[in-house]
């Protein structure tokens, strides 16, 4: 019974963790590749932490505690790097010409 | 035990870390590639997670966590670095 449980959350872990890649991958605007790897990836990663706790808890050791560090850490700083990552790209597109970002580094702009 | 779950979940996972990859190399500007890293690190954690089930051994998530760490921390000085072109201020 636990095994199946531990099978589920793997496979939702493994599915969310690819549909967020696919999303970055494939998704044509900036803004909107945002979406994919800090929501489905973050959410995959969470899936397949609680089936290592499921696999590891039902060895009768106990709950162990190094998976609720990594999905505590992972859960509040996935929003910061996405904010951050955002920030970036408003930053890039405002002083960079038209979609070629990457062209132009901002600060010859300013130089000239 | 695992038999079905586990490979396609490693599966799911490399494919993701390739898809990421080709976002890495090809993305058209700074930002996207720092998004990709970003997923590639969290990505990696999943594999690590993966491959401690696998192995029936809990020492990867210390690995985990320290890659967890050093990929966040990366994303904030690249990103610091890209808004205000110093990271220590």
């Amino acid at each position: 019974m636990l095994e199946l449980f531990t099978e589920l959350f793997l496979l939702i872990g493994g599915v969310f963790a690819l549909i967020g890649s696919i999303g970055l991958a494939r998704l044509p605007d900036l803004f909107m590749r945002l979406h994919g790897p800090t929501k489905a990836t973050t959410l995959g990663v969470g899936g397949i932490l609680i089936a290592s706790m499921l696999h590891f808890g039902g060895q009768g050791e106990g709950l162990s505690v190094h998976e609720l560090l990594v999905t505590l850490f992972l859960f509040t700083t996935a929003p910061v790097s996405a904010y951050l990552v955002a920030r970036t790209m408003l930053h890039l597109r405002g002083k960079s010409v038209d979609t070629g970002m990457g062209r132009h580094h901002p600060a010859d702009k300013e130089a000239s | 035990m695992l038999i079905v779950a586990m490979p396609l979940a490693f599966g799911c996972i490399t494919l993701a870390l390739l898809l990421n990859f080709w976002r890495l190399v090809r993305g058209p500007g700074r930002a996207d590639r720092i998004l990709a890293l970003d997923t590639m690190y969290i990505n990696t954690v999943a594999l690590l997670v993966l491959y401690g089930i696998h192995q029936n051994s809990s020492v990867y998530f210390e690995a985990a966590l320290l890659i967890a760490l050093m990929g966040f921390v990366g994303t904030v000085a690249l990103c610091t670095y890209l808004l205000r072109g110093d990271i220590i201020e």
